[in-house]
């Protein structure tokens, strides 16, 4: 009992350490040249544009959501006219971000955990390096920086859709305007409420990236090993997402009170 | 000139002197182990450009991991592995970058990229390490050398999953020819070919060698094969080189195992 409790946690700082050591040749990688600007390119296209649409949609419908939920909250306490702000806010501030930290994680996440984890076992990573190509440069490094840029840009599609939607269900209750909605909706808003909690998807991307790339790149075994590469990338950067929401969420409202 | 430009010109020198007399591929009683299975227990190897090196052995003797320790996917436990002189082990990726342009690299299932087609995967190396070649002097070369390897222009748009496992093969030897190089490492180019396909590989291996001129380890099963394109053959068993010669010393050896080997193969 005792000894299988210390392998788990020997193999829980062994992952850590895995982990960090990757990180560390993903960043050298980086920031020296040749630059793989072509990828990257084409990695921004994978990951953001063909991520939109589910995005998009997730975040339609999460507004639809909130607008009912908060419609019927706020009527029993008498406080309906908030209805555009509640729904503003709440998108904003964290359903936008969290929603599509956790789509583009499981799409995404499961998309490089299995591509990678596929070219592993076909020695196509081997055959990179052999050809005196870093694939930590090429496939890492390209993967983790579209992850980072993407997120805040799908972020704010999230964010628009959930608020738009917001308005469509709220006006099929009760007729309002776009324009009388948005400015009750943003009414006392700042910058403040804005910016944060979009560039803090930055950090979920590099959660997702980081971990998407480190869990392919070190799969081990056939058909089972990519299963459980792309299986456990969504899962540890989906619970990563959540533990590093809240230490963000902790660390905004202390400097951007 | 100052006196470290000159210290600089002086090791250059030095360098160069060494890669000149020095054998292309030596491997100096190398030590891998994963886990507690000992895979290489004292292999000890040296090659000169020109000369082309087949490694017979069992399943599992560690021919494969000896080609991923020369090419430095693999790092020795202990022992050397020098390539045109230079000490391999310890340098950074980047560092083996430039060594590895100077090898090429057959794996065993080829390794082909399969999200690029057949020209693409031949195009890779040079888009990565001949940046200064024009997009026409690119697919010139790309043609030469798919067609050095037999293959036809209507192949080069198909993907490596729409093509045979022979000619993934030869796919894979234009890639490892790509930057020129003067080590070439094969790992069972002829595994899991028809005896037709698995002849025809030999003897575009045995072409390639007498036009490029390069040092090259062919680990393979087949007798047959190590006997047609190989100059030497050595034979691993236990981790361990039991014998480094020519077919005619392996036939003259007492060695228990390699007669049994000869015997069954």
């Amino acid at each position: 009992m005792v000894s299988s409790f210390l392998g788990l946690i020997n193999h829980f700082l062994e992952w850590f350490g895995d982990l960090g050591i990757f990180f560390w040749r993903v960043v050298r990688a980086a920031v020296t040249p040749p630059f793989e600007f072509h990828e990257l390119f084409r990695q921004l296209d994978e990951i953001g544009s063909k991520s939109l649409p589910l995005v998009a949609l997730a975040g339609a419908a999460t507004g639809v959501v909130l607008s009912l939920e908060a419609r019927y909250s706020l009527t029993r306490f008498g406080a309906k006219s908030l209805l555009p702000a509640a729904i503003v806010f709440s998108v904003i501030h964290e359903t936008g971000p969290i929603i599509t930290g956790l789509v583009v994680s499981g799409r995404v996440g499961a998309g490089i955990g299995a591509e990678l984890a596929s070219m592993k076992v076909t020695e196509q990573i081997d055959a990179i390096e052999a050809s005196a190509v870093n694939p930590y440069r090429l496939l890492a490094a390209t993967r983790i920086l579209a992850c980072i840029l993407m997120l805040p840009l799908l972020t704010l599609a999230a964010d628009a859709c959930g608020v738009l939607m917001g308005w469509v269900t709220q006006a099929l209750s009760e007729p309002q305007s776009l324009h009388q909605f948005i400015n009750a909706g943003f009414n006392g808003a700042d910058f403040n409420d804005f910016l944060p909690p979009t560039f803090k998807t930055a950090v979920f991307g590099l959660i997702i990236g980081t971990v998407a790339c480190f869990q392919g790149m070190r799969t081990k075994g056939g058909a089972a090993g990519v299963g459980r590469a792309a299986t456990s990338s969504v899962v540890l950067s989906s619970l990563f997402v959540i533990l590093a929401d809240v230490v963000l969420v902790k660390i905004i409202l202390i400097f951007f009170p | 000139m100052n006196m470290d430009t000159i210290d600089q010109v002086a090791i250059k020198q030095e360098t160069a002197e060494k890669a000149g007399s020095a054998p292309a591929i030596a491997v100096e009683n190398l030590h891998k182990s994963f886990g507690s299975q000992k895979v290489l227990d004292g292999v000890t190897l040296a090659m000169k450009r020109g000369e082309t090196l087949a490694v017979l052995g069992r399943s599992g003797t560690g021919k494969s991991v000896l080609l991923r320790l020369i090419i430095g996917l693999e790092k020795p436990d202990s022992g050397s592995v020098r390539i045109h002189g230079q000490d391999i082990a310890g340098l950074a990726l980047d560092q083996l970058a430039d060594i590895r342009k100077k090898m090429g690299f057959l794996f065993q299932h080829a390794a082909l990229y399969d999200s690029l087609t057949v020209g693409q995967n031949v195009a890779f190396p040079l888009q990565h390490h001949k940046k200064q070649m024009s997009e026409s002097e690119r697919s010139d070369r790309v043609t030469t050398l798919l067609a050095e390897v037999g293959l036809k222009e209507d192949d080069f748009q198909k993907m490596p999953s729409d093509i045979s496992g022979g000619m993934q093969k030869r796919v894979g030897l234009a890639r490892a020819l790509a930057l020129e190089p003067d080590i070439l490492l094969l790992d069972e180019p002829t595994a899991g070919l028809d005896p037709i396909s698995a002849g025809e590989i030999d003897d575009l291996v045995l072409k390639l060698q007498a036009e490029h001129h390069m040092a090259s380890i062919v680990v393979t099963h087949d007798l047959h094969s190590a006997k047609t394109i190989a100059d030497r053959l050595a034979l691993l068993d236990n981790g361990k080189v039991l014998i480094d010669g020519s077919f005619e010393e392996l036939q003259k050896s007492d060695i228990e195992f390699v007669k049994e080997f000869l015997k069954h193969s």
